[in-house]
């Protein structure tokens, strides 16, 4: 009677045209999604549990913005500022599509931060989690990395110069670290082999880390089974379990839901502002990076000289070993915080000391008068690059066009005969050359005038096939066009 | 294939705490979660449509109109004047300037107008030979009066007429290319 209840309610829920019973047979969806919908949650479902697909989430809207975004962007180092001022100012909803990859980047590191927590709190990484715990650290690293390939791709100053300070400070790693920075760097100096690197590793390799990662941080939850509440044995859960859907599901929507719109207002009334083009020549420019690196930023200022090594590399180094080998050093099966004094106190410990150094950064920027100028000045250029209209580029063509406003006045009289001989109709404006007929440009280095004056007048067999006429001009005119022929380089 | 369908049931049975009217209560708010991630699904597409689709919206390869000068200096025109003009073309986010040739005269009816200087037989650049008064191509001896119109030779059609504007007494023309060898003007685009 149940049974057929059920069948009854399957089939009113999907019509049995045939085509649902089909895939399924061909994919076996059915069975996939209830897989995936089933997952049993010891305990119940739980706000708590909210933060992992909300991360997947807004990966997702990451990277389907992040591919719109490329539409338009170039990654070099003197096209990419114009390419994304032209998103930003001319295409529509631009401004709007970046903003929200931008503040998704925030919102990212925010999640993630609060997925972490947590676990931690939670000690939903204890019993068979080990993998799972250090995949999601690995994954942390990966969106860190993310964060930071992305801030450079602008390319304006904002971006130039903290790329400048944060692989400036790779170069702090003792032995390897000038190394290091070349190869982060693509060269000594920031240009724009770094912003093929940095594009390279943000749209492609980091990314695909980042899929198989979570693939396998999913597979591993699967697999170890949710952790439930903090009271729960992390080997064999004991109380009552629901599944996946449709409770937690419908929160873990809602915070999707609720990140997706919050994200979207903040960039529809509040865009995320492009600066001046990167000049690395400006000396007087304040770096100061994302939030986000803001407590490293401030840490790296108290180490110097020869203590260097601690700072940067040996507290950081048993920092990330400490918390990667968590699963391993904390055995204990005992979940509850309170239960936890060491645990918990160590992870308040290192968030108030990371809020504190980036609350610390902001209290000195902010009373030293000279920064706080700079910096309040470069806001303001910010502003007023932003209220300028689109300036486009200047093509290469234009510009040899352009330098045919000559010094010397034999060529430019040279000109007018070019063009009055229609040698420009073939031969292109500045003889750069198009479809019918050949370049003129470095033809100089190939022949003599002498040459190129009995070219003119005998064109050879192949010129007369590809229809160039023979030139017939009084000698004055003839000369001038060489002079002008030559100065074309 | 009703089997199959009961097997499915079964291997939920055991994970499933539902009943009938849980049951029910699944389908409803998978129907509500379905409508609501389509909601927000299709309101943020649309940003992402129109920023896709921003070409088609909007020209972006575009010609600006060039100057040519104050109209004072073509009160008095005898011949046709040739002058050089700077053609900004739009292509994206750049644009290249190139400098095209064009000839500013009076056409049959007295009124000023500015011909291209490109011959619309193969697209030899037209040079004005004062001492004929005419414009004859050097490729292909097409010849033209000095209105423009044919006179002779393998042309098709008269040389081609561009749109003038004028603002603060400036002369400005919009440079265009037109196709070749038929008997009526056709724009390039």
């Amino acid at each position: 009677m149940h049974s057929t209840d059920r069948s009854e309610d399957d089939a009113s829920r999907s019509p049995q045209t045939g085509f649902r019973a089909w895939l399924n047979r061909r994919t076996g969806v059915d069975s996939l999604l209830r897989t995936a919908l089933d997952e049993p949650i010891p305990g119940g479902a739980r706000l708590a549990y909210i933060f992992g697909s909300g991360l997947l989430f807004i990966f997702l809207s990451q990277i389907i913005t992040g591919i719109f975004l490329a539409l338009y962007y170039v990654p070099a180092a003197d096209h990419a500022h114009t390419t994304v001022a032209y998103m930003t100012k001319v295409v529509t909803a631009g401004s709007f599509l970046r903003s929200l990859h931008s503040y998704g980047a925030s919102a990212m590191v925010i999640v993630l931060l609060l997925h972490l927590s947590q676990t931690y709190v939670y000690g939903a990484y204890k019993g068979r989690r080990e993998l799972l715990w250090i995949s999601g650290c690995v994954l942390f690293g990966l969106v860190m990395a993310m964060a930071f390939s992305g801030y450079l791709l602008p390319w304006d100053q904002r971006a130039y110069f903290a790329t400048a300070v944060g692989t400036n400070a790779i170069g702090e790693v003792p032995l390897v670290g000038g190394m290091l920075t070349r190869l982060v760097r693509g060269g000594t100096e920031m240009g724009t082999l770094t912003i093929s690197r940095f594009f390279v590793a943000h749209v492609f390799f980091i990314p695909a880390c980042i899929f198989a990662l979570v693939a396998s941080h999913i597979f591993l939850f699967r697999n170890a089974g949710a952790a439930g509440p903090a009271t729960e044995n992390p080997y064999k859960p004991t109380s009552k379990s629901e599944p996946f859907y449709p409770r937690q599901v419908f929160m873990d929507l809602s915070l999707t839901a609720l990140l997706l719109v919050g994200l979207g207002l903040l960039a529809f009334f509040v865009a995320v502002p492009l600066g001046p083009a990167a000049d690395p020549a400006n000396a007087q420019y304040v770096p100061r990076p994302e939030w986000y690196y803001l407590p490293i930023f401030q840490w790296l200022k108290y180490w110097h000289g020869s203590a260097a090594v601690i700072g940067i590399l040996l507290i950081p180094m048993i920092l990330i070993i400490a918390v990667i080998a968590l699963p391993f050093l904390d055995r204990s099966i005992e979940r509850r915080p309170w239960k936890r004094p060491v645990a918990i106190g160590a992870y308040a410990f290192v968030l108030f000391a990371l809020v504190g150094l980036g609350l610390r950064s902001q209290y000195v920027d902010k009373h030293d008068p000279g920064v706080a100028q700079q910096i309040a000045k470069q806001r303001i250029e910010e502003q007023e690059y932003m209220r300028k209209p689109f300036e486009p580029d200047l093509s290469p063509a234009s510009l040899a066009a352009a330098n045919v406003v000559l010094a010397d006045p034999l060529a430019a009289k040279g000109k007018t005969v070019f063009v009055a001989q229609s040698c420009n109709a073939c031969h292109g404006d500045a003889g750069i050359g198009t479809v019918v007929a050949p370049a003129l440009v470095g033809m100089s280095v190939k022949f003599t005038s002498d040459q190129l004056t009995d070219l003119f007048k005998h064109p050879t067999a192949k010129m007369n096939a590809g229809g160039m006429p023979p030139v017939e001009l009084p000698p004055d005119d003839m000369k001038a066009l060489i002079a002008y022929l030559e100065s074309l380089k | 294939m009703s089997g199959r369908t009961d097997s499915g049931n079964m291997s939920r049975g055991k994970s499933s705490i539902s009943g009938p009217r849980s049951s029910e209560r699944r389908s409803f708010l998978g129907a509500l979660l379905a409508l609501g991630s389509c909601c927000i699904g299709a309101l943020l597409s649309i940003p992402l449509i129109r920023f896709a689709l921003f070409p088609l919206l909007r020209r972006t390869t575009d010609l600006e109109p060039s100057p040519l000068g104050p109209l004072i200096d073509f009160s008095s025109l005898s011949e046709p004047l040739s002058k050089t003009i700077q053609v900004e073309q739009v292509d994206g986010w750049r644009k290249e300037v190139s400098e095209k040739t064009v000839y500013v005269t009076k056409d049959s009816h007295g009124q000023l107008c500015v011909l291209s200087s490109i011959c619309p037989h193969l697209g030899c650049t037209l040079p004005w030979v004062g001492s004929k008064n005419e414009f004859v191509c050097p490729c292909h001896g097409a010849v033209f009066a000095p209105d423009g119109s044919r006179v002779s030779g393998p042309a098709r059609r008269g040389m081609d007429t561009l749109k003038t504007t004028t603002k603060d007494g400036q002369l400005l023309v919009r440079f265009q290319n037109f196709r070749q060898l038929v008997a009526d003007k056709e724009v390039m685009d």
